[in-house]
């Protein structure tokens, strides 16, 4: 079993970073070519979400990414440690943080809702599991890979 | 440089070139300047992503913020966009209902034209 682990500070000029380790990792993981795209921008979705999550309740403790080979997937794992308002198993059309905070929504238009990336996730991956607890929300993703033979 | 940001007026339209990655560091750029052209009574704008290698979900945000401002105005924002993999995340979304979506800047100019 292959396990890369990153953890970055929470900014916004990490998240390409974490999501070209992902791709990489996810390419040598024996996943399709055809969907590296949907792993890169899955896994900046949740990286951007938990950035913005730690930027407002912890911003100095780092944001964790963890990328394995597990029975011929390659799961993802992106963990915040960001309080929630409850701990409860959330569907990823249904969450978002207690504040209700909108992306780029400073001036007030916000444009898109808190979720959203979620919701974009769930369009991405075939198998997406969020869990979210009073400490924190972790967001798990996976394709299908080849079996590496070693 | 991770995002470039041009733009120009042809035939009264402002027409934005995007080059590079639109996500959570560099979207807020490319919010300033559709803010700043709408500032400046640029309400019909073209906004050509065909050099864009990377669209998340900020930067959709960006895009329909700036579609709001013009619209309160009775402006328009259209898009220049043929790549699959950007075209992609509009679907996904069901923004391809949203925003007009063009093969070229002429055709989105000449659609905006047509529309008068």
């Amino acid at each position: 079993m292959a396990t890369v682990e990153v953890t970055f500070t929470p900014l916004p000029a990490h998240v390409r970073t974490a999501r070209l380790v992902a791709t990489a990792v996810a390419r040598r993981s024996g996943v399709d070519e055809a969907l590296l795209d949907e792993v890169r921008l899955a896994v900046g979705e949740a990286c951007s979400r938990a950035v913005e999550a730690h930027q407002r309740h912890c911003p100095a403790e780092p944001v964790r990414i963890e990328m394995t080979d597990q029975d011929e997937r390659f799961v993802v794992t992106v963990s915040d440690h960001a309080p929630t308002a409850t701990g409860r198993q959330a569907a990823p059309a249904e969450s978002s943080d207690s504040a209700g905070h909108d992306r780029m929504g400073s001036d007030g238009g916000s444009a898109i809702p808190a979720g959203f990336g979620l919701a974009v996730i769930s369009g991405l991956a075939d198998d997406v599991r969020v869990l979210s607890t009073s400490s924190g929300v972790s967001v798990q993703m996976s394709w299908p890979s080849t079996a590496v033979t070693s | 440089m991770d995002l470039k940001l041009g733009h120009y007026n042809k035939d009264g339209i402002e027409v934005v070139d995007v080059e590079g990655e639109i996500d959570v560091y560099t979207a807020p750029r490319l919010r300033e300047l559709l803010i700043d052209l709408v500032n400046k009574n640029n309400y019909q704008l073209v906004v050509n992503m065909e050099k864009v290698e990377f669209l998340d979900s900020t930067g959709l945000g960006v895009l329909v913020g700036g579609l709001k401002r013009v619209r309160a105005h009775d402006g328009s924002l259209d898009l220049v966009c043929t790549q699959e993999r950007i075209l992609k995340i509009f679907r996904i979304t069901g923004l391809t209902k949203v925003f007009g979506i063009h093969d070229t800047v002429d055709e989105a100019i000449a659609a905006k034209k047509s529309e008068k």
